[in-house]
């Protein structure tokens, strides 16, 4: 096990190192991308291009620029922005982080429950209106855009029905840190959460569903029913453990682009300032530096929840752990 | 017979499909004594698991219709409440199946799978399921049981996986015990120690076996009777020694007429039964093999009575003459 980490550890560090050199490229080296004509304006003369490339360091060969950004960003951490000058790129980063890590987190909290519940109702209810109704339920959820359903859910809680007693509860958009007033951003998040969670839970419930359809017609799951279990049993021990593989590697590619900045439009429909709100802004205004961080952070992010997938893999299937 | 262990009597099994109804089993009779091996021989698809399925009430397709009566010690099965029938599964008749590679949980350790069975039908300690365990582990020959418990199916080849299957089959000391082709997916040399295990383990036991296999070979080695199986019911039945020596079935001419005999002087080729099994789907009137019998006369467009026509223990389901039926064999199948 300990063997199993630090090979994945190692492969983390590479993966990361390959993404920043490549988003770096991306941005400071692409032909025709010209980060200084950026930043001087349009119309700039050459002098002022200069002066500009000296100041923002742009004259200097792309290894330097490249190790000078990298320092800033993990060692030295005073990056600044190209567009703000002074504004320091990590505090943007460490203040949206934690608005989309409990903005991600909830709603996989609400999806994993959900969609296992009607993933397991409409696989034991298999052919019956139950089964239907869970499924086009699941369906209805998966069809709708996350920002029509979040306006609809902002139209309904904060003017329609906000004063009656059903929403009159719900505090206005933004966001409430939890170690301000944990009921606070409970509140504030809780729709969110569920706008969010909705398409997923359709998603995640579909292809449980399909799992344990399949899982039915092993053999391993008729030698359970020959040995006398109850049916319950079968179910939650013997299928559904071993349909939970395809659920938890779907889980991790999709937590992780989440954490990542995915959850952009859930965080602009309630005005939560998240990393994907973050990103968005610095894409708008080409601001470099934030580009790389975010853009550092959700890899960051992504390459954790995949290790985290490979080792659930380890735990939930011994055949892997032995590998 | 009423000192029959086992009696299922006009067992039916149909499926509905898109085609039309499936009639898998039709009629099946066929009884089981305490501490016998009965066999149950026949070509694929001639319904030997569907019924023992049915059996163990383990059809789940909601477009199968189960008929008949399945009768364990006087007590009808099919009529059977699910949770009764539940404790009946596993506790009273076990199974072991064709597939040892993929019929245990992979997820699971060996031991935990044998002793959730335990746990499931007995009120025992986590601990004393365990010892339990180990002791069935060394019972079927697994070596080092207290430490291979602790192993997942992966780790154990085909031969003892099967092995631990028959552990837990016998974890409960069913009075019966079905085994659906036990060593076709096993190489011969294992075929050969499973058989001696499940041998050992009746005499030991004296459990009752239904040894489901189109293995003459498997038959003949374990089983006291044997019932001949041929689309969806039996057509012969009888102590292992007379059905081979002295078959009264057309079809069971076939069938042993089909098998390679080692030191005996080669046949140009191997006997064979000609055309196919009939289609299950709304199947001819009359005896189901007359399509392929080279002896069908005119009676054979009535379906014929398994009954006993030669003597009281043999029963066969044909109507020719059982006075004519060795000239009739031996012209077939010299």
């Amino acid at each position: 096990m300990l063997r199993f980490l630090g090979r994945r550890l190692v492969a983390m560090v590479f993966v990361l190192f390959s993404i920043s050199v490549l988003s770096f490229l991306i941005f400071f080296a692409t032909p025709g991308v010209d980060p200084a004509s950026r930043i001087a304006g349009r119309n700039a003369d050459q002098a002022t291009l200069r002066a500009v490339r000296k100041d923002f360091g742009l004259d200097r060969p792309l290894p330097v620029q490249y190790g000078l950004m990298m320092k800033k960003l993990f060692i030295t951490r005073d990056l600044t922005s190209f567009v703000n000058r002074g504004a320091k790129v990590i505090p943007q980063v460490t203040e949206a982080a934690p608005v989309t890590l409990s903005l991600v987190l909830g709603a996989a909290v609400i999806w994993v429950v959900f969609s296992i519940g009607m993933g397991l109702v409409a696989a034991v209810f298999r052919g019956t209106p139950v089964d239907a109704a869970v499924m086009i339920v699941g369906l209805i959820g998966i069809s709708m855009p996350v920002f029509w359903l979040g306006e609809v859910v902002n139209l309904l809680t904060q003017s329609r029905f906000h004063d009656t007693f059903l929403f009159s509860w719900v505090p206005p958009l933004g966001y409430t840190p939890f170690t301000q007033s944990p009921f606070g951003w409970f509140k504030s998040l809780i729709f969110p959460w569920l706008t969010l969670s909705v398409l997923y839970i359709g998603i995640y419930a579909r292809v449980l569903r399909s799992a344990l359809v399949d899982a039915q017609e092993e053999d391993y799951v008729r030698t359970a029913r020959a040995k006398g279990l109850t049916e319950r049993r079968v179910m939650l021990r013997h299928a559904l453990r071993t349909s939970l593989v395809a659920f938890v590697s779907l889980f991790g590619l999709d937590f992780g682009a989440l954490v990542g900045g995915g959850a952009l439009l859930t965080e602009v429909v309630f005005g939560l300032h998240g990393v994907g709100k973050l990103t968005f802004d610095s894409l708008q205004n080409l601001d470099l530096p934030v580009i790389l961080a975010t853009v550092m952070y959700a890899a960051f992010f992504i390459v954790l929840a995949n290790a985290l997938v490979d080792l659930v893999y380890a735990l939930l299937d011994p055949r892997v752990r032995h590998a | 017979m009423p000192d029959a262990l086992l009696e299922v009597c006009d067992l039916s099994v149909s499926f509905r499909t898109e085609n039309g109804v499936v009639r898998a089993v039709d009629g099946l009779s066929l009884s089981l004594a305490l501490g016998e091996v009965v066999g149950i021989v026949g070509e694929s698809g001639s319904g030997k698991t569907v019924s023992m399925m049915a059996v163990m009430g383990l059809i789940r397709d909601p477009n199968a219709v189960i008929e008949g009566q399945v009768l364990l010690r006087g007590r009808d099965l099919m009529q059977l409440p699910r949770n009764e029938m539940r404790l009946v599964r596993g506790g009273e008749i076990a199974m072991i199946f064709q597939d040892p590679m993929t019929a245990l949980t992979p997820v699971y350790t060996v031991g935990w799978q044998i002793a959730e069975q335990l746990r499931a039908h007995q009120a025992m300690t986590r601990k004393q399921a365990r010892a339990r365990v180990a002791e069935l582990l060394a019972e079927v020959g697994i070596s080092n049981p207290g430490r291979r418990l602790d192993d997942y199916p992966h780790q154990f080849s085909g031969g003892m996986r099967q092995r631990v299957m028959i552990a837990m089959a016998l974890s409960c000391n069913p009075s019966i015990l079905i085994a659906d082709e036990p060593t076709t997916a096993l190489d011969v040399t294992i075929q050969a120690q499973i058989l001696e295990l499940m041998k050992r383990l009746q005499r030991d036991h004296g459990s009752s076996i239904l040894l489901i296999t189109h293995d003459m070979g498997v038959v003949s080695d374990l089983a006291e009777r044997v019932a001949v199986m041929y689309a969806g019911s039996v057509v012969e039945e009888g102590s292992k020694a007379d059905v081979f020596r002295d078959p009264q079935h057309p079809y069971t001419w076939g069938l042993l007429g089909s098998i390679p005999r080692v030191g005996r002087p080669r046949v140009r080729r191997l006997a064979a039964i000609p055309g196919l099994p009939p289609s299950l789907i709304d199947p001819p009137e009359g005896c189901r093999f007359a399509p392929r019998c080279p002896h069908r006369f005119d009676r054979c467009s009535v379906r014929p009575e398994l009954a006993p026509r030669v003597s009281a223990n043999r029963l066969d389901a044909c109507h020719l003459d059982p006075a004519i039926r060795p000239s009739l064999r031996h012209r077939s199948v010299a």
